[in-house]
């Protein structure tokens, strides 16, 4: 049953965390309020567009761009060189990976191109239509180079090299585990079982494409750029570094976002022309990038090829894991293209006690879109590739694929524990939301009915992911909160996390009411602005709770303690006997002393009211750190249909039981799984990002690329339990992106199943109808 | 992407259509723009003039004539969905209009531009063609009207000439019974296959069928083979529906079916064989 939600006014103050109150941003954004970045508007503002490389691999020649600019409105028209002779060096902060090489990141190409897409011009016009009328008009003499668009044609002998220092087109290469244990463990084992698994492309695609616009008051040199965005203080620094101005000087504000997940944590060429164009022309600058524009030059997410063996006991315990991921960064590495794989190598035990591993990465680079984070980043391919192998396992060793899992979690008791590929988890109970998915979804009968189902020529298919992944910031990771309780009694907070669409007005108003004693009403979430929000670290890796809410928690303790030294004065008793309950201070056995919380903000703005030594003012920011990251977990079963002669796969069942620690608001909680769900199921089932021999995007529309619409998509029968995560001190686990995670392997290995009469025991995703058409029919597209 | 700058006329009448049609160099006419307005964004047409009919009232609405139903050109899908007769009298159109894009493509497109479009994935020509419909034409020379048989000939290319424009489609109400299927694009929403069915049914016999194909080849197309099948079987004829979807491909060579990057002609041959069968098998469902 979905969570019902409760309106702030039935909840009792003091109780609103860990209730579903709804949310407060859906009238906003429900009634056409919302104000995205292109709904804003400057006198005087002018227009960029940018011209996209055409080919995926090509020298660049001489770029003619006279015809543009004496097109009608056309104000300029900008090459690499026109950024250079500014002054600045014209590129994007390179990654720059150990054990490889870095390779410049150019705002505007410089001699070559590498994918479809990347900006080759840049025009600014009067008016839109202007601007892109105008990039018709550019000539680039391109000569064609040979392209690899795929990890085999990149890694293939004599290919094609796309950076001269990245020999063989290898970026870099790593490994995490210990290889020696993990060769003993494999020369010990009775079983071994290998699988190739690939991840594919997927192409992230928000409602809302990229967009900027950029102010520079050249009185105060002052740069003001609003954008869409999951990171405002990192758009800061980057807009600093790259255009050589002072970060003080800077501010980025965040309109509503459409939707982020991971695609808009960096600027991209866009982002930063836009500013770069606003101080060269001293007008205010837009760019709003089309669809197209995000289909070719935003980043692409997930594509990695992976080889996996586990090493078993006789009786189906694991006992090594080892494997070897190529990863595709595309054109160019991004700072996500080379830690996420790393990221993946390091998840690849899942939930399981594996006593020995060791995976090695090498990052790769080809003539496609950059590679970098999407809802999960690398989490989601790990579970991918660990899930696929956990019920290949099982089917190998006729053990219940249910069972196999069980019989290698991680025991309960166990935690906190480190991996032998390196990662804690903070705390778990996955026996318990394996159980509670195998009841709901009936798992007893399953098999009866599955095989009575054949019988009729039904293929019914189950399918497990028995998930863990790490998220929710880490002990490197700090996150800015601000408390302020105006001398009325409004609060306001604010964080530098980054609504994308998750309701943090909701969720950080429902902790910070709770920890004052106030109404839910009163307190007022701000986001998304550079000078009225302490420095933080945006949105990702579902840091938003844990660590944002984390720091609220903190200034508002914090400024409760401020509170308790006034009470103590206006109440003219010690501060050890004040307590503070429900907003309010009382003296310890003293029922009728008592003071709101309120009344001591605005004592605390009359400096005459305040006990000696104490500053005026009712205002505390917290920098959190975390002790450590947060391993959300959980069991997703499918159930799907497949029908043998048309390969068209329908979902009779879909169950999830997640844990994400202690839930502030189960009906966020369910939304964020229900959505990420949708997700993994779109990698799973529809989507896939590709290219032609010539490297030409052949996806490069909502019409050739399949996002998954509702009636895709099968209804969710979601339920939770909840371990506290000892981390941080609201207990919460990270949940943006744990049902991604999960969904995918869930229904891959219920594809696996449901075909298993026609010996089929493996399938790439997407599981397009062709794909399972010719599987039944024992052949590969 | 953004459309190149382009005139718009707004016509209040067939006959100021025609004339501007004929006055205008490089016009195009705009219906609901659901087709050309993407054609035009994606560059692949450049009108320097836009026509707009969609305002003509003449050419709009669904009527029940004496021998079955008009449908107006400039009629909405959203419209015709509202009318009884076009669901009682042309099932397997009606279904199809049904089955078009989602509710804002339904709000604006309108069948005479559909038909006019002619996309060989568009849900139309195979139920038209079942349908046994008839495409009228004005033109400078006045009125004609083409056989649905003859209408289609290529990937979006009609019998229209030159000059003309369609004002209505006429379809014989259907003695029987009648369904399309289709078999969605999951990312456009288009046809990969979709499969038209009329039976004339008499006493619980198949008198005759016309069944239509769309999404499976360039253009529309009949599927000759399952209806030369169907005429004479009893609707609860046992395997009917299966053996008549078995002969959807019987006389077609593979290089006749479409190939696109989500789907090979081999496989698009077997879709419209599973979903000739079901057009089939809901036909008869509804006979029954
Ligand atoms: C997102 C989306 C999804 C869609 N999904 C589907 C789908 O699932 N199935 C499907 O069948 N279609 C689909 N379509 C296409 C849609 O049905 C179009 O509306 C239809 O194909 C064209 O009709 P229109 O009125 O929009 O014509 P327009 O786009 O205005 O015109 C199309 C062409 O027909 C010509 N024309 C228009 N009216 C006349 C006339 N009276 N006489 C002569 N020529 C005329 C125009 O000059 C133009 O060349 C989809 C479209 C979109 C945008």
């Amino acid at each position: 049953m979905p969570v019902e939600t409760v309106e702030a006014e039935d909840v009792r103050a003091g109780e609103f965390a860990g209730s579903a109150v709804k949310r407060r941003e859906d009238p906003h954004l429900l009634t056409g309020e919302a104000r995205y970045t292109d709904d804003v508007q400057y006198p005087r503002m002018a227009h960029l567009a940018l011209l996209g490389s055409q080919y995926g691999h090509a020298e660049i020649g001489a770029i003619d761009t006279s015809a543009a600019e004496e097109s009608e409105g056309v104000l300029a028209v900008y090459t690499h060189e026109d950024l250079t002779e500014s002054g600045i060096d014209g590129t994007m902060p390179a990654a720059d990976p150990e054990n490889g090489v870095a390779v410049e990141r150019p705002l505007l190409a410089r001699e070559r191109v590498r994918y479809q897409g990347q900006p080759v011009a840049a025009v600014v016009a009067e008016g839109r239509y202007d601007a892109f009328r105008a990039l018709d008009l550019i000539e680039v003499e391109y000569d064609r180079l040979e392209a690899a668009p795929e990890l085999e044609d990149a890694l293939a002998e004599g290919a094609p090299r796309l950076h001269d220092a990245a020999e063989g087109n290898v970026c870099f290469e790593s490994e995490t585990g210990d290889e020696e244990a993990t060769e003993e463990a494999f020369s010990d084992a009775d079983h071994t079982v290998a699988l190739t698994v690939a991840n594919n492309r997927v192409i992230p695609t928000a409602m809302e494409p990229r967009a900027a616009v950029a102010r520079y008051r050249k009185s105060e040199d002052a740069l003001i750029v609003e954008l869409s965005s999951q990171n405002p203080h990192s758009v800061q620094d980057r807009l600093s570094d790259v255009l050589d101005v002072p970060e003080h000087r800077v501010t980025v504000r965040v309109p509503d976002v459409g939707g982020g997940f991971g695609a808009k944590l960096q600027p991209y060429s866009g982002h930063l022309l836009s500013a770069w164009c606003a101080m060269a022309l001293e007008r205010p600058i837009k760019w709003q990038a089309r669809r197209t524009d995000d289909f070719q030059s935003m980043v692409h997410a997930r594509h990695q090829e992976t080889e996996i063996e586990a090493a078993l006991s006789a009786e189906g315990d694991l006992l090594g894991l080892r494997g070897h991921i190529d990863a595709d960064l595309g054109g160019y590495a991004t700072g996500g293209g080379v830690g996420i794989p790393q990221g993946t190598a390091a998840m690849l035990c899942g939930q399981y006690d594996v006593p020995a591993g060791h995976v090695s990465v090498r990052g790769v680079f080809t003539n496609t879109a950059p590679i970098s984070a999407y809802r999960g980043a690398g989490r989601p391919e790990a579970a991918y590739v660990i899930e696929r192998l956990g019920s290949a396992c099982a089917r190998e060793l006729e053990i219940d694929p249910a069972e196999f899992r069980r019989r290698n979690f991680i025991p309960s008791k166990e935690f906190p524990v480190e991996t032998a590929l390196g990662r804690s988890y903070d705390s778990g109970d996955y026996e318990k939301t394996l159980d509670r998915a195998l009841e709901i979804v009936g798992y007893d009968g399953f098999r009866q009915r599955q095989e009575a189902a054949r019988e009729e020529e039904k293929y019914l298919g189950i399918g497990f992911s028995s998930y863990v992944e790490v998220c929710g910031g880490s002990s490197g990771d700090m996150e800015g909160g601000l408390v302020r309780m105006n001398p009325e009694g409004g609060v306001v907070v604010g964080t530098g996390t980054q609504d994308t669409g998750q309701g943090h007005a909701t969720s950080f108003a429902q902790v910070v009411a709770d920890e004052l004693g106030v109404d839910y009403d009163a307190v007022e979430v701000i986001e998304g602005d550079t000078d009225r929000v302490p420095e933080g670290g945006g949105t990702a890796g579902s840091r938003s709770l844990p660590m944002g809410g984390g720091a609220l928690r903190e200034a508002a303790g914090r400024l409760v303690e401020k509170g308790r030294t006034i009470a103590a004065h206006q109440l003219e008793a010690s501060e050890a006997d004040i307590e503070f309950d429900d907003g309010e201070f009382r003296v310890r056995g003293v029922p009728d002393r008592t003071v709101t919380i309120e009344a001591v903000a605005e004592a605390a703005y009359s400096p005459g009211d305040l006990p000696e030594g104490v500053d005026a003012g009712m205002e505390e920011t917290a920098f959190f750190t975390p002790e450590g990251s947060t391993a959300p977990f959980g069991t997703h079963v499918a159930i799907v249909e497949v029908d043998p002669d048309t390969g068209e796969l329908g979902f009779e069942r879909y169950v999830a039981v997640d844990d994400v620690g202690t839930q502030i608001n189960p009906k966020l909680v369910e939304g964020q799984i229900k959505g990420g769900i949708a997700q993994g199921i779109g990698q799973a089932v529809y989507e896939e990002g590709r290219y032609d021999e010539n490297a030409n995007l052949a996806t490069g529309s909502l019409q050739d690329y399949a996002m998954p619409k509702s009636w895709q998509l099968p209804e969710v029968d979601w339920e939770s339990t909840e371990t506290p995560s000892p981390n941080n001190p609201l207990g919460a686990k990270g949940v943006g992106e744990a049902g991604t995670i999960a969904a995918m392997p869930a229904v891959v290995n219920a594809a696996i199943d449901a075909l298993s009469p026609f010996g089929v025991d493996d399938l790439d995703a997407p599981l397009s109808e062709e794909t399972l058409w010719r599987a039944a029919r024992g052949e590969t597209r | 992407m953004y459309p190149p700058a382009f005139d718009y006329l707004r016509a209040e009448s067939v006959e100021e259509a025609l004339d501007l049609l004929s006055d205008t160099e490089d016009a195009e006419l705009l219906a609901g723009g659901h087709s050309l307005l993407p054609t035009i964004k994606s560059g692949l047409a450049d009108p320097g003039t836009l026509i707009d009919v969609g305002g003509i009232d003449d050419l709009s609405g669904v009527e029940t004539t004496e021998e079955g139903v008009w449908i107006g050109a400039t009629t909405t899908y959203a419209d015709a969905l509202k009318s009884e007769t076009l669901a009682e009298r042309a099932p397997a159109v009606a279904d199809a209009i049904g089955e078009i894009g989602d509710v804002q493509v339904r709000n604006r497109g309108t069948v005479g531009g559909n038909v006019a479009h002619a996309d060989p994935a568009s849900d139309l020509p195979g139920p038209l063609l079942a349908a046994d419909a008839t495409v009228h034409v004005r033109g400078a020379d006045g009125e004609r009207s083409i056989p649905i048989d003859d209408y289609f000939l290529a990937m979006y290319a009609t019998a229209i000439e030159e000059g003309e424009i369609v004002t209505g489609i006429e379809i014989p109400a259907c003695e029987g019974s009648g369904a399309y299927v289709k078999k969605t694009s999951p990312s456009s929403g288009y046809a990969v296959v979709g499969v038209g069915v009329r039976l004339a049914v008499s006493g619980g016999e198949i008198e005759s069928a016309r069944v239509g194909a769309n999404g499976a080849f360039g253009y529309g197309r009949r599927l000759g083979p399952v209806e030369e099948f169907l005429a004479g079987e009893t609707i609860d004829g046992g395997d009917v529906a299966a053996e008549a979807g078995e002969r959807a491909t019987a006389d077609v060579e593979e290089w006749e079916l479409i190939e696109d990057i989500d789907t090979s002609s081999e496989f698009r041959g077997r879709l419209l064989e599973a979903y000739a069968e079901r057009a089939v098998d809901r036909a008869l469902d509804r006979a029954g």
